[in-house]
């Protein structure tokens, strides 16, 4: 029964999670400019570490939170560095 | 494998996980159906930051109960993202405000360029209109 429900309620959060990553891709093509681009490739990547969550949660394993943890830290560096070349053209000055 | 776990603990990790998910799909839809930058950097930061937050309590409580002792290293997710989201959304709105500013600074200049060159044409047919060509002799 419990099973059931986590099992359930895990592969609803998986389908919502990829529909968001779809919409935030839907936006990477799109956006007018560069820098919408860049907000909704952090969106993707926020929601592919959720997924990473999730898929721990359902293995029952450990690992799969350090490649989460490694996904929110890559996430942010890859984000403010893209910001950084937004503004100044060099990301190393 | 989902191990066995008691009926409380698996109901309140299936509302996390779904608020959670939930949460998180709002704000990817708002970045979908905002109409400007600088209104769109708001919604992944808010939704995802919460969601990511009802998803990282969801594997903790499930780790505490399943295993054999407190998991609460999902803490240092639910930390350090809500610390360093706003600090790329700022920097990603100061780079956008940056290219937004040079982009009028070219308009502006286009403008008086142009409008420089349409003085100078309606002076020379001022000036052409005051003083008339001539008129060529008509050929006997």
């Amino acid at each position: 029964m419990s099973v059931t429900i986590v099992s359930w309620a895990l592969l609803g959060a998986h389908a919502m999670l990829a529909v968001g990553m779809l919409l935030a891709g839907y936006r990477v093509f799109k956006g007018p400019r560069a820098q919408d681009r860049v907000l909704a490739f952090d969106a993707v990547y926020l929601n592919a570490m959720l997924q990473t969550v999730l898929l721990g949660i359902r293995a029952g394993d450990d690992v799969f939170f350090e490649a989460a943890l490694m996904m929110a830290l890559l996430g942010f560096v890859s984000s403010s560095a893209l910001a950084k070349f937004l503004m100044r053209g060099e990301v190393i000055e | 494998m989902i191990s066995e776990l008691p009926l409380w603990a698996a109901i309140l990790v299936a509302v996390l996980v779904l608020g959670g998910a939930a949460l998180t799909l709002l704000g990817s839809l708002g970045l979908l159906r905002t109409p400007t930058f600088y209104s769109r950097v708001h919604p992944p930061t808010l939704g995802g930051t919460l969601g990511m937050s009802g998803v990282l309590f969801a594997s903790m409580v499930y780790f505490s109960v399943t295993g054999k002792r407190l998991s609460v290293h999902e803490l240092l997710i639910v930390v350090i993202v809500p610390v360093v989201t706003p600090i790329t959304m700022m920097l990603l709105a100061r780079a956008a405000l940056f290219r937004d500013r040079q982009v009028r600074r070219d308009d502006e200049e286009a403008y008086a360029r142009s409008r420089r060159v349409a003085d100078e044409l309606a002076q020379a047919e001022e000036e052409a209109a005051r003083h008339p060509e001539p008129e060529a002799e008509p050929p006997p």
